[in-house]
């Protein structure tokens, strides 16, 4: 292991190792403990300057109750979810079939069809914006989640792809060969052999999209105008427009905001560092 | 393949055509509905920005062509120049999460008790939507009612709003964009410390490596992959820098921390009005810039592949 291990080192180092690194941690959280104090405390706080003493009064329900009675903020939750959750689903289940094809079958231009999905990946969103908004208006979806939805599924079946095909790779060939001789279909290969054995890229992907289509700002102000369909992304930027210095409903809406990505991530941590860490530790 | 004659009626001859060419053709079936909906969207959508950038367009009206026109008058604009520079900032300071995500994870990377948790903490920013952390960074700054307004007041400053000061707005957003983007350096540095072979690190002790040497020597070659591909998401976050500066100055103060990105935008979709070409233009420069790192990544993956790794 690198660095030693720290049971290894003088008392001197394992005792300084003991403080610094709670206080580090203290330290790096600042920015998010700062929001969490934030949002307990009333308007005569902040007036006041007191940002990180004891709040004076304990306004932490108040201040939720005036999120979510005063602003759409639910509506643009559920909006988030009627977004991230179908992408999800779709981004994943194409990326199911297409990673299979890639990674099971050679055949002219696999590669380069994997290099495409690839590519397309890494592009700026800015040369996507004119033609994908003036598509989504000739389909009659702008401003609604489905056309939201449309483009982030095409979008992020290139990076499921690419993740998928390198699983699918890797799994042994000659299951599939096995599986042929036996007269399965190729069919029944993908849904009873791979599909199986994939499980844990797929939970890994769908982690980590959520994460991504939930995190999304820029499609949400390109593609959505009204509060009708807006995410909370968005959402909370537009009411930071109205909530002028009222930073304690700024803060408890950003929390609202950032639960269910943070949330999991904490349950499915394993899965999703696993998706975000694909190939840093190989090659 | 023999065949008996037998199977020559209508039914399992066409069954047989069919297992015949299965292998060949189920890989199409299956690349269909993604590989079209991915062209639709997104590899169209870029052949038809870089011909919109030959036009003049507002979104309604009939386009007109003006041949290069949009890319002359990008030339002699002014604000070009400070989002290409802008970018060039980016760059090179998002670099930074890099080297700092590595020594995060040389000094997380220990068994003490409630390791796990301390670093889940440290991860957690990355895992917080980039519209957030910018409203967070946005009151930090805040001269009388944010967090850093007592420690400007310590150091003399007061009252001073790094957001609205022309030449330091965008290292204020640069650094609110390193906070998520040094914990994704970590965790990729994290992993790949887990996987370094402990015989090679044993190995280099029992030769007297200690500490730097160790290190410069036996621990960052192996690390290669995960530098790599740290190298490669900061750089496409830094061109890629959007959502935080539509949040925490939409440019500003008068364009001074505006990147391609958020200039193409402005250019396109915004109060300024809708300069289709003209955001297009700006889009396929910043195209061009990243697919010189696409070419370079895809060129490596290539390699990889023909190494059969």
């Amino acid at each position: 292991m690198f660095p030693t291990p720290i049971e290894r080192t003088s008392i001197v180092t394992r005792s300084a190792y003991r403080i610094i690194l709670p206080a580090s941690l203290i330290l790096w959280l600042i920015p998010l403990l700062g929001v969490m104090l934030t949002a307990l405390r009333g308007p005569g706080d902040i007036t006041a300057g007191n940002l990180w003493g004891l709040p004076s009064q304990w306004m932490f329900l108040t201040n939720m109750h005036d999120v979510f009675t005063n602003t759409p903020m639910f509506d643009f939750i559920i909006n988030s979810f009627k977004i991230t959750v179908p992408t999800m689903i779709g981004a994943v289940a194409l990326s199911c079939m297409t990673g299979f094809a890639l990674a099971a079958y050679q055949f002219k231009g696999n590669l380069l069809l994997f290099f495409i999905f690839v590519a397309g990946n890494f592009i700026p969103f800015q040369i996507l914006m004119i033609p994908v908004r003036d598509l989504t208006f000739q389909l009659g979806l702008y401003d609604t989640v489905t056309g939201l939805v449309m483009f982030h599924v095409a979008f992020q079946t290139g990076f499921c792809t690419l993740f998928m095909r390198n699983f699918i790779r890797a799994l042994p060939h000659e299951l599939f060969e096995a599986a042929r001789i036996d007269g399965a279909s190729e069919f029944t290969i993908f849904w009873k052999i791979v599909l199986p054995l994939t499980r844990p890229a797929i939970a890994a992907l769908c982690v980590l999209i959520f994460t991504f289509i939930w995190n999304d700002y820029f499609w949400a102000t390109v593609l959505i105008q009204g509060q009708h369909a807006m995410p909370v992304t968005a959402g909370l930027k537009s009411l930071n427009g109205q909530w002028i210095a009222a930073y304690h409903l700024i803060s408890a809406g950003s929390i609202v905001a950032a639960i269910p990505p943070v949330l999991m991530f904490f349950i499915m941590q394993r899965h999703f560092i696993a998706g975000l860490t694909l190939g840093a530790n190989k090659g | 393949m023999n065949r008996p004659i037998s199977e020559f009626s209508a039914h399992s001859y066409r069954s047989s055509w069919w297992k015949r060419h299965q292998a060949r053709i189920t890989p199409w079936l299956f690349l269909a509905p993604g590989g079209m909906l991915f062209a639709i969207y997104v590899i169209a959508p870029i052949f038809q920005s870089i011909s919109i950038s030959f036009y003049e367009w507002d979104g309604l009206s009939p386009a007109s062509y003006v041949g290069v026109a949009n890319y002359v008058e990008l030339m002699d604009d002014e604000q070009f120049y400070v989002s290409l520079w802008n970018n060039v900032r980016w760059l090179i300071c998002f670099m930074l999460a890099v080297p700092i995500g590595l020594g995060l994870a040389l000094f997380l990377n220990q068994t003490v008790f409630g390791i796990r948790l301390i670093k889940s903490l440290f991860f957690f920013p990355f895992v917080i939507s980039q519209a957030v952390i910018g409203l967070i960074f946005t009151w930090f700054y805040e001269p009388n009612y944010g967090v850093i307004a007592p420690l400007l007041s310590l150091m003399g400053w007061d009252g001073w709003a790094i957001l609205a000061d022309e030449d330091y707005a965008t290292y204020g957003i640069i650094f609110a964009g390193l906070y998520p983007q040094i914990a994704y350096c970590m965790i990729l540095y994290l992993t790949g410390l887990n996987n370094i072979s402990a015989d090679q690190i044993e190995a280099g002790r029992l030769d007297g490596a200690k500490g730097w040497a160790l290190f410069w020597n036996i621990i960052l070659p192996q690390l290669r992959p995960a530098t790599f591909i740290a190298i490669v998401v900061t750089v496409i976050g830094a061109l890629r820098s959007f959502d935080m500066i539509a949040i925490m100055t939409q440019g500003g103060p008068w364009g001074s921390s505006n990147v391609l990105a958020y200039f193409m935008f402005e250019q396109a979709l915004s109060e300024y009005g809708y300069r289709m070409g003209y955001g297009s233009a700006i889009a396929t420069i910043l195209f061009l810039i990243m697919l010189v790192y696409i070419l370079y990544f895809i060129f490596r993956m290539y390699r990889d592949e023909q190494r059969g790794l």
